[in-house]
């Protein structure tokens, strides 16, 4: 029953949301070699502590969130769009 | 008569009897009776059989602790196993029996196993099926798969009723201010201060009366604290249980509303499952008085200490009349009091050697320094052997003639709550008990629950704990402090085990779960050392109580074993739920066909108008098949099938995903998307493309449509349809942030029907305005334009087939969709047209080859299902580094074929392995994922996948096995093109 601030729609529960991923994954370009992709793609961290992670705002908005979130306790202590202009469309 | 109601006491209501039933007899007992507690005022003492032994087992407590007294409520659809019978409100007419026990709990076949006790010891199940002694005669999984079936009927307490629960559950959700749990002096308290601050409170009470541990008190009047509670505007919540608190302060609650055989209110909910959000948690769920282990402490008349005070002053039953208390603890002298002055015989053994306080008015006899060393009798209590406690040697010195054995081995604070959110408790020596550590959330530990036993310091810290709440929300800042632990007199001496001399002791340290001492001494013997070994070894704690009673013996056990101190071995976390939970409440009215939501397409009513039987697919329901008279699945879909490629064929494909691309970058992310190559698709044409996810698989297949310069359309699969969509604004917002595109599901905007067959043109010139639009010129094939239907509806018509016969997609606002069918049916039925439905659709692209889900399940690769040639080796694209890994690409992946059966009488299955001549075994070289009668061939075919491919094994013959339906057959491979493999009809 994790809360989520969405930064358009406010806070909702977590089950309007969708866990998307790992949101430190740097995605190579798509013509980069295979190697560099399969580090992406498999390679992932397995973190105790603060993770950096994508949710999308499913039942709400479709936003897709960078969300910082403790896998221990839930806590979550950033919430930011992960598309860098969507921040400032909302601010004004 | 040993137990019996008595005058004078309890606050039941003796002006109105119920009857009810136990095990077939018909009893009298009163409204505010407990099950437990009229079957007691009946002197009925035998009330289950153990898990295990068989032993006889009275009511033990009288709370949720309570470990005796588990019984069947209920008959037919309507029985509910394993219900406490001391958590139970008597009703008129309740019907309730005994459970684990053949013919009854008085005489119980089963119990034989009490002298075989030897061979069911701790990690009996592990041990025996492992092929350890004494079964040494079979090892491994074998031995199990034939004994499990003789073991569940003899394990395990209720049978579960099989029909289905009539009962109507339900959900809903709350928030308040400040929650609290338990009504206790400190829960009662700590909600008045609150409201007293004008906040919304609520207050959760398991049993049916608010009062807590007071109920035992004659003085209590459980109806005033009611009402001034709900004077203050306290939202007070009886018969609710909070049985598991999560993240945020959200509280998981269980209302029993009603009982099952109520007639009033029938619509009435069985049970309400709540959500509650709450800004603050406090928690006085109050403490479990422990039972000791000694020599047969199962036996019907053995109690805590506590609950025979319930008994007596509130159900005005007394439990026995020569009682004998055994208590570590001061707690235990209050009781024997009140049993005095209702008449009974007490005799009081404290394991304390000297007591610094008097604790009694000498009205009953006190014996220091002794304890109980055994308990005489096996149906009931006869006598009670005593022992020394003097250097804890435990030597027998006498034998008590007496009826009941009530036990004090200290109280055990319930941190369940809090533990549910990760605090371990911390051991506490002086109160030898675990009490909970501070919490960072906002919850609040208040009461017993806390480790303060006195009613006045309960009550001032129930006080604290809302003035704590109220800082901690920035209400106000006050100063409060709290009542320290303890609070009793004389403190409390470690009495956990008596430990018994003779060999073949039963002292139970769960009486659930009929684990005994020696079980924990045989798991420590056998390494299982750590809490949750020993949990799991020697099921300690594992039964319907969660270890609320045993846990801490075992632990005091372990730590002795160990020569180690009990907060040094640990303990185990309490989960949720608190009580169990009914599977109906947690599935509320998600029942039947609320299972699920529905989606229907817009000319839903209009299938079922027009003959359909339907599907579910996803959450859709789409036509399945149209029967005619008399007709079956087969005969209905044969019939649609081969009129399709004769005549014509209308058929409702609304529910494939619909997707508006729109914005300035649109070519260049169609482009990415998919794995074909899109940057020249002109306008007006339409294209068939595979995505790829990343790590180089199939991800979904449809049509894009090129609508303008920067504006396309994407179908996609109905199974697909919400991954694919939310794939795309990841890439959108996440990955290609600059990207400059819009996506939007239209899915629901537009209602489609394909047509098709050899007189679609037929059909279609008299349902369009001007039909020279879709002529060969105009419209070819994967062309698409606008055009209206007759009346002046603008639809769009795409030239698109799945069936590989003549056809067209035909697009139209959702609203205009039942008009639409009307048209084009009236028109289709003048050729011998038809409607069809997904099974004869599923026939035609089986014919042709086409995959769908069943072969795009998320194991292929697009050269898998043999597409690979489509994919660009120009650009770039979502899954193109990937999906040429050695692995994807080995020489003898499994690659699509067609499957013919050699003898074409016989039919097959999808799932069917196939396997070579003279080799079936395993997973075979392949398997079949979708099959049906060709009405074109007139015999099954099936779509599949080989190691190798079509190159391989063409026309070769394999075996197709079927071991769940016990069928092998010849099978010929054959190319999954397996009708007009040109697509000439296409083109017609
Ligand atoms: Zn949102």
């Amino acid at each position: 029953m994790i809360l989520i601030k969405c930064p358009y729609c406010g806070e909702r529960d977590h089950s309007e949301f969708s866990y998307g991923g790992d949101a430190s994954i740097i995605y190579p370009s798509l013509d980069a070699p295979q190697e560099e992709w399969v580090k992406a793609i498999f390679f992932r961290e397995n973190i105790k502590g603060i993770q950096k992670e994508t949710w999308q705002h499913i039942n709400g908005c479709r936003m897709w969130l960078e969300v910082e979130r403790s896998t221990i306790t839930h806590e979550i202590t950033s919430i930011k769009p992960c598309h860098k202009n969507l921040q400032k469309v909302i601010d004004n | 008569m040993s137990s019996q109601r008595i005058d004078n006491f309890g606050k039941i209501n003796r002006e109105k009897q119920f009857r009810f039933s136990w095990e077939n007899k018909n009893y009298f007992g009163y409204e505010g009776d407990s099950l437990a507690s009229a079957l007691l005022a009946n002197d009925i003492r035998i009330v289950g059989r153990s898990f295990k032994y068989h032993r006889p087992r009275g009511i033990m407590s009288c709370g949720v602790e309570e470990s005796g007294g588990l019984v069947t409520i209920g008959t037919g659809n309507k029985k509910d196993p394993n219900v406490r019978a001391t958590s139970q409100e008597l009703y008129e007419g309740l019907i309730a029996s005994g459970q684990n026990a053949f013919p009854s709990v008085n005489f119980d076949l089963g119990s034989v196993n009490n002298y075989l006790s030897r061979f069911f010891a701790a990690g009996f199940y592990y041990k025996t099926f492992m092929g350890i002694p004494p079964f040494e005669w079979g090892k491994g999984t074998a031995v199990w798969m034939f004994f499990e079936k003789f073991i569940r009927k003899a394990a395990g307490m209720g049978r579960v009723s099989r029909l289905p629960d009539p009962d109507i559950y339900e959900h809903a959700n709350d928030f308040c201010d400040i929650l609290v749990v338990g009504s206790g002096p400190a829960g009662i308290a700590a909600a008045k201060e609150a409201a007293d601050k004008k906040l919304d409170v609520i207050l959760v009470e398991q049993d049916n009366f608010i009062g807590g541990d007071q109920l035992s008190e004659t003085s209590f009047d459980s109806n005033n604290a009611l009402a001034e509670l709900r004077s203050l505007g306290v939202r007070v919540m009886k018969r609710t249980t909070a049985f598991g608190l999560y993240d945020n302060c959200v509280l998981g609650l269980i209302e029993r509303v009603k009982d099952q055989s109520n007639p009033i209110n029938k619509e009435l909910p069985k049970q309400r499952f709540w959500i509650v959000r709450a800004k603050h948690v406090i928690i006085g769920s109050g403490a479990f008085e422990r039972h000791i282990a000694f020599n047969n402490n199962d036996v019907p008349g053995s109690m805590t200490v506590n609950a025979s005070k319930h008994y007596l002053n509130r159900y005005g039953v007394l439990t026995g009349k020569n009682i004998v208390i055994s208590t570590n603890n001061d707690s235990a002298y209050g009781t024997a009091e009140a049993l005095v002055k209702a008449g009974a015989k007490v005799i009081v053994l404290d394991n304390r050697e000297n007591l610094n306080s008097n604790l009694t008015n000498n009205n009953f006899e006190v014996r220091n320094g002794v304890v109980p060393y055994n308990i005489n009798g096996t149906r009931e209590i006869k006598s009670l052997d005593i022992a020394d406690s003097v250097n804890l040697t435990y030597k027998k010195i006498d034998t008590i003639t007496c009826d009941q054995v009530l036990m004090s081995g200290g109280w055990s604070p319930a941190v369940h709550l809090l533990s549910h959110r990760g605090v371990k408790p911390k051991w506490n020596s002086e109160n030898q008990c675990f009490i909970p550590d501070k919490a960072k959330e906002n919850i609040t530990m208040i009461g017993s629950a806390r480790g303060i036993w006195g009613k006045d310091d309960c009550t001032a810290s129930g006080i604290a704990g809302a003035l704590d709440a109220l800082n901690r929300l920035g209400i106000s800042k006050t100063n409060y402090f709290f009542p320290k632990q303890g609070g009793w007199k004389n403190s409390i001496e470690p009495l956990y085990e008596v430990k018994y001399k003779k060999s073949r002791s039963k002292s139970f340290v769960d009486f659930q779960h009929d684990v005994t001492c020696d079980d924990v001494r045989l798991a420590h013997r056998e390494g299982f050392i750590s809490v949750e070994h020993l949990k799991r070894y020697t099921t300690l704690g594992m039964a319907n109580d969660q270890g609320k009673m045993g846990n801490i013996i075992g632990l005091s056990l372990m730590a002795d074993l160990l020569g180690k101190e009990i907060p040094d071995v640990g303990t185990t976390t309490f989960r949720p739920p608190f009580t169990p939970v009914s599977i109906g409440a947690l599935a509320g009215r998600s029942v039947g066909k609320h299972f699920m939501p529905l989606r229907t397409t817009p000319m839903h009513q209009w299938n079922l108008n027009n003959g359909a039987t339907m599907i579910d697919a996803g959450l859709y329901q789409r036509p399945w098949y149209f029967p005619k008279k008399n007709e079956t699945i087969n005969d209905a879909y044969i019939r649609e099938a081969a009129k399709v490629r004769k005549t014509v064929g209308i058929c409702d494909v609304t529910s494939l995903g619909k997707i508006a691309i729109q914005g300035p970058d649109s070519t260049e992310f169609i482009n990415r998307v998919y794995s074909n190559a899109f940057a020249k698709l002109p306008i007006n044409k339409t294209r068939y493309g595979i995505m790829l996810r990343d790590d180089g698989l199939v991800l979904d297949d449809g049509t894009c449509w090129r609508i303008s310069e920067t504006e396309y359309f994407m179908t996609t699969s109905t199974a697909q349809a919400g991954r694919v969509m939310a794939f795309l604004e990841e890439l959108l917002q996440v990955r290609w942030p600059d990207l400059k595109v819009n996506v939007t599901s239209v899915s629901e905007q537009w209602g489609v029907a394909a047509i098709s067959g050899p007189k679609t043109r037929e059909v279609l010139d008299e349902c369009l305005e001007d039909s020279s639009v879709i002529s060969n010129d105009n419209l070819p094939y994967m062309g698409f334009i606008s055009a209206n239907l007759k009346g002046g509806i603008p639809c769009k018509i795409a030239r698109i087939s799945f069936s590989g016969e003549l056809g067209f997609e035909i697009y139209i606002l959702a609203d205009y969709a039942n008009k639409m069918m009307d048209i084009l049916w009236n028109s289709a039925k003048k050729f011998d047209g038809c409607l069809y439905g997904l099974e004869a659709l599923g026939a035609l692209r089986v014919e042709k080859g086409h995959v769908t889900g069943a072969e795009l399940d998320g194991r292929t690769t697009i050269d898998d299902v043999g597409l690979g040639k489509m994919a660009s080796n120009k650009k770039s694209y979502v899954g193109s580094a990937m999906r040429k890994r050695g692995v994807l690409s080995a020489e003898d992946r499994e690659k699509l074929v067609g499957f013919f059966p050699v003898n074409k009488k016989y039919t097959f299955d999808s799932g069917t392995i196939i396997c070579e001549k003279n080799n079936i075994k395993g997973f075979g070289i392949g398997r079949v994922t979708s099959v049906t009668h060709s009405p074109e061939l007139g015999h099954w075919i099936g779509l599949g996948f080989i190691k190798g491919g079509v190159e391989k094994w063409k026309n070769t013959i394999v075996i197709g096995s079927d071991p769940i339906r016990n069928k092998e057959m010849e099978i010929q491979v054959v190319s999954p093109h397996m009708i007009d493999p040109q697509g000439k009809r296409l083109h017609a």
